[in-house]
């Protein structure tokens, strides 16, 4: 993605590769993640949650951010890719790598057949839809508790990574750097995606749906495609959940675990990516660390995290990265 | 003589070197602190810290720092990140607590990988002491109580036939398999079992119970957890007409858990369960501790079986350090030492079974009367020393 | 036969004091969202502070449960109000993200702060005994309380109906649902309307957070999440806006709930999720929304 664009006189296709091409300022957050692995080995398999929380906020963004399907049934996907690597390793099946593919293509197989069905609908709609489907998935794992564990879970055990490095369950070594990798890989699909020119026409379709349609764009096959891709990325999220902790509870499919990734992409600012970055970061902080640092009882880390959404509303209206928004502008505008 | 005086000499130096190096042993304890459980990690933690309290100075000069985290949701992953931060960053010595069962299960393999002991005070599916080596249970099994009140229900409340209800979890499943195995060992009859709703949130109940009513069992078997579902159990039986329709409210002691019990109201007498406690035990152990509770916490507030799990817990606890007699604790000694350990808790004698390390306690058989407006529970029975019986019978999970 | 009409009656009667339930709470949501195009996720809160606010009137300063009610009602409209201008009026207009992270924000706050004040335990109300014994209709016994809340809940639609077919705020509130422009070039004060109304639906789900303690076992802080699917699910398959809509959907849902737990209680939470998403594929405007 280095050199120089091709010379081009049509100020679009340039402005489309200047954002396409990576920047040094990209690197923070992965040095950041980097960093904290040797600075908070006591944190670490929170820290190996949150790598793995940031990778379903991306693919949440993809159709939230990018294509302006709002979702509250996203853990649908997440658990499906969940309990398909934990259901093959209890089976016997341990290798992990080959299990959390599994997990991206049974997710996405869902992705499909319910985005067919789903997606023609819009706004209120659309949400309840998303939100009964993954509800409907939860009764039916909690149903199929024989099978599943229900709300009890189980545990189970996956071989070792390319057969050379096993997972640690006491200091999350191995996990984090597994959750780590596929981060690195998730996010350049969902990057290569969006600024490809069908990335682009999501965009538009979010923007204006009749210009597009217009234009002769096939809206609905685009919305589908990205809905697969988005739920093959929370599959694979959701294997990841699972196999890092060797565990896994009926939680993976809750309304919370979907209404929760909305709020932490909505709170880090969609449509941008390292939105999911930054919400999910703050947010799980706040979660989890408030009764540490004020060290009440009980904890109110959620009256914590109530103001931190309320204040971003008033004053960061696109989210906690937005507010650097003026900034980059107002830089750009000096350095031509 | 010369021998002796050495002895002497001995056991002064290392009375010295104890009151020297008087040191701080960090006890994490996970339980739910905000969200739908939030009172009952609140009354496990009151139990906990009233044992510790009342039993500062028996650790000669040694002080325990409870480190409490917050499990929130009964899921898996919050208890068990919590678990990694205690061990590796807290360096705590000895994880305790835990309300949900889920919550246990994510933990064990930690307990395991980290050579820790892992005192439970509640979780109560029957099979989660087999994950563990270094699990040890000092609350319940569902088993104990269901199995029980199943073979009262058939012999002593002469109900031949009954139905099941219960909240679709583990527990709940495990409470209602024993139960039936009591009551149709002993010779009666179950017709019907209905999975009620999740544990997250208390249903209406009367779509159920409607259902039960039509069927007219002698015996309605209840399980719920504790906290907010017992009230509307006892609200929508009585809302129902049930016992004017000739059936009997019975099952495991969740339903008629003390802190709960005034919320009730009427509805409640009568109804008839099987428990390892309630607030009301006549022992002397259990007033003094229920005197205890009261000038700690207030004269409303009242200990349940949630609270001695947290006390009886902390006993255990003291226990491990007291053997450990100032060396390092570790998994293999703690759980030595707690083998076949033997305790007068406010609930009666218990005992550890040293080969399961799980609780063995009495089952008390009892019903709600109303003692002029307060609600109390009186004893009708009591069965001693009763294991769980999954593991002896290897049901299951619990098989293997 | 007389066993099947027997079961009939029982899920008809329960069925609709659920439906009334249902109801009650969530016309204030659907009347927000399709008058203001406000999505309140908070809305279950309300239902929450008016249950809190009923539970201790009643239990350590003996009102009687009745009275509680209404001061409830009125109690927490006029948060509504103090909410409106304080907090809403900011976010009015904005993105429905926005809105939706700002409401989710109020909900996280409203569960900590009710823990602060009332504590993690969960909360009974003792009913007057005149509530609590059974009626006799002749052929079938019924639970007082049941037949209370039908008629407590009868007593509510009809007021608002009233209210909102023959008023002159009722007939602004229809000509704002319908065109807001218009209405606001013909004179119609919507900014006031809009805190009337929304102060009307704040009171109106404190009196079902009030008149649902009983039947829904108990209070706990985390109620304004754990009920706000339910009120969402009844304003989606009703259609935005709809109170007519609202009353139907409700009374669907209330009773095919009650009618699928007594059948098939294995299928547990599925009915209403699956009605839901079967209505929502025929009619995605819900079952009297406009396209």
């Amino acid at each position: 993605m280095t050199g120089s664009p091709p010379r081009t006189n049509n100020g679009a296709a340039a402005a489309l590769l200047r954002a396409h091409r990576f920047r040094a300022i990209e690197l923070i957050p992965w040095i950041l993640a980097i960093a904290v692995y040797f600075l908070f080995p006591g944190y670490r398999l929170l820290a190996t949650q949150i790598l793995v929380l940031i990778l379903f906020a991306i693919s949440l963004d993809l159709i939230v951010g990018y294509a302006g399907i709002v979702s509250l049934g996203h853990a649908a996907f997440f658990g499906t890719g969940a309990y398909t690597a934990a259901l093959l390793a209890d089976a016997g099946w341990q290798e992990p790598i080959s299990a959390l593919a599994l997990g991206a293509v049974t997710a996405g197989l869902l992705g499909w057949v319910s985005g067919w069905i789903i997606l023609r609908t819009r706004e209120l709609t659309l949400l309840m839809l998303t939100m009964a489907l993954g509800i409907i998935l939860y009764e039916l794992a909690k149903d199929l508790d024989d099978i599943t564990g229900g709300f009890d879970g189980i545990n189970f055990e996956n071989s070792a990574i390319l057969g050379l490095f096993p997972f640690d369950v006491l200091y999350y070594t191995t996990n984090y750097w597994y959750a780590f990798a596929f981060l690195v890989l998730g996010f350049l699909v969902a990057r290569t995606v969006v600024y490809a020119p069908f990335g682009r026409s999501l965009v538009g379709i979010r923007e204006n749906v009749r210009r597009m349609h217009a234009i002769g764009t096939p809206v609905q096959q685009r919305m589908r495609h990205v809905y697969v891709i988005a739920a093959m990325i929370a599959g694979v999220a959701g294997a990841i959940w699972v196999q890092v902790q060797g565990n896994i509870t009926i939680g993976v499919y809750e309304f919370e675990m979907s209404g929760n990734i909305l709020i932490m992409l909505i709170l880090g600012g969609t449509g941008r990516l390292y939105g999911a970055f930054v919400g999910v970061t703050v947010f799980t902080i706040l979660e989890n660390l408030t009764e540490t640092v004020l060290g009440t009882d009980p904890p109110y880390w959620e009256l914590v995290v109530g103001v931190a959404l309320i204040v971003t509303v008033l004053f960061a209206p696109r989210g906690l990265l937005g507010v650097f928004d003026p900034l980059i502008r107002r830089f750009r505008e000096r350095t031509p | 003589m010369l021998k002796h005086t050495t002895g002497l000499i001995l056991a002064g130096a290392v009375a010295f070197a104890a009151a020297a190096e008087a040191r701080e042993i960090k006890v994490g304890f996970i339980a739910p602190k905000s969200g739908g459980a939030a009172q009952l990690g609140d009354q496990m933690e009151k139990g906990a810290r009233l044992y510790m309290k009342l039993h500062a100075k028996e650790l000669g000069g040694d002080t325990i720092k409870l480190i409490v985290r917050d499990s929130k949701r009964p899921g898996g992953p919050i208890a068990k990140a919590a678990a990694q931060e205690l061990i590796a960053r807290e360096k705590v010595e000895i994880l305790g607590g835990v309300i949900f069962s889920p919550n246990a299960m994510s933990i064990a393999p930690l307990a395991t990988a980290g050579k820790m002991p892992f005192v439970i005070m509640n979780a109560g599916t029957a099979f989660i002491t087999n994950m563990s080596p270094n699990i040890v249970r000092v609350s319940f099994t569902m088993w104990q109580a269901g199995y029980i009140m199943g073979e009262h229900a058939a012999k002593e409340m002469g109900c031949k036939t009954a139905i099941s209800g219960y909240t679709n979890y583990p527990p709940g499943k495990d409470s209602v398999a024993a139960f039936a195995r009591g009551f149709e060992g002993a010779g009666g009859k179950v017709i019907d079992s209905i999975p009620m709703g999740g544990p997250r949130e208390a249903p209406d109940f009367t779509p159920f119970f409607q259902r039960v009513k039509d069927k007219k069992p002698g015996c309605f078997y209840v399980f719920v957890p504790a906290g907010n579902h017992a009230a509307g159990v006892a609200k929508t039986y009585q809302a129902l007409g049930m016992r004017k329709a000739g059936v009997k409210l019975v099952g495991p002691g969740d339903i008629t858990q003390d802190t709960q019990l005034q919320g009730m109201g009427k509805a409640a007498v009568g109804v008839i369960t099987a428990h390892h406690y309630h607030a009301d035990l006549a022992t002397p152990v259990n007033q003094a501790f229920v005197k205890a509770w009261k000038a700690a916490y207030g004269a409303k507030s009242t200990p349940d079986f949630v609270g001695v799990g947290g006390y009886d817990g902390m006993a255990a606890v003291y226990h491990i350090i007291k053997s450990a007699k100032g060396g390092k604790i570790t998994a293999a000694g703690a759980i030595a030492a707690l083998k076949g350990w033997k305790h007068n808790s406010p609930r009666g004698p218990i005992m550890i079974d040293p080969e399961t390390r799980e609780i063995v306690q009495n089952v008390y058989v009892a019903q709600v009367y109303d003692d002029n407006g307060t609600l109390r529970q009186k004893k009708l029975k009591t069965f001693v020393a009763v294991k769980d019986k999954c593991k002896e019978l290897k049901i299951g999970r619990c098989g293997k | 036969m007389a066993a099947a009409f027997d079961i009939a009656t029982t899920i008809l009667v329960f069925g609709l004091a659920y439906a009334m339930l249902l109801f009650i709470i969530s016309v204030g949501l659907s009347i927000t969202m399709g008058l203001m195009g406000f999505v309140n996720l908070a809305h279950g809160a309300f239902a929450m502070v008016g249950g809190y606010i009923t539970v201790k009137l009643v239990a350590p300063m003996g009102v009687p449960y009745l009275l509680a009610l209404v001061i409830a009602f009125f109690l927490v409209a006029a948060l509504g109000v103090v909410m409106d201008r304080l907090l809403y009026r900011h976010v009015y207009g904005r993105p429905e993200l926005d809105q939706v992270l700002f409401t989710i924000g109020i909900v996280f706050a409203s569960v900590a702060g009710v823990s602060f004040v009332w504590g993690p335990d969960p909360q009974n109300i003792l009913l007057p005994e005149i509530l609590l014994g059974d009626i006799d209709l002749g052929f079938k016994n019924i639970p007082i309380y049941r037949a209370f809340m039908i008629v407590a809940g009868g007593v509510i639609v009809a007021a608002l109906f009233f209210g909102l077919e023959r008023t002159k705020i009722g007939a602004q509130v229809r000509a704002a649902v319908d065109n807001r422009r218009m209405a606001e070039s013909c004179g119609i004060p919507t900014g006031r309307l809009f805190t009337i109304i929304f102060a009307l639906g704040s009171g109106m789900a404190a009196l079902g957070g009030g008149l649902g303690i009983q039947i829904l076992g108990g209070l706990k802080p985390v109620f304004a999440f754990e009920y706000l699917v339910i009120f969402l699910i009844v304003v989606a398959v009703g259609g935005l806006g709809n109170i007519r809509g609202t009353f139907v959907a409700a009374l669907l849902l209330g009773i095919i709930d009650f009618a699928g737990k007594y059948f098939l209680p294995e299928g547990g939470g599925f009915f209403i999720y699956g009605v839901t998403f079967i209505v929502l594929l025929w009619r995605p405007h819900g079952l009297f929304g406009k396209a």
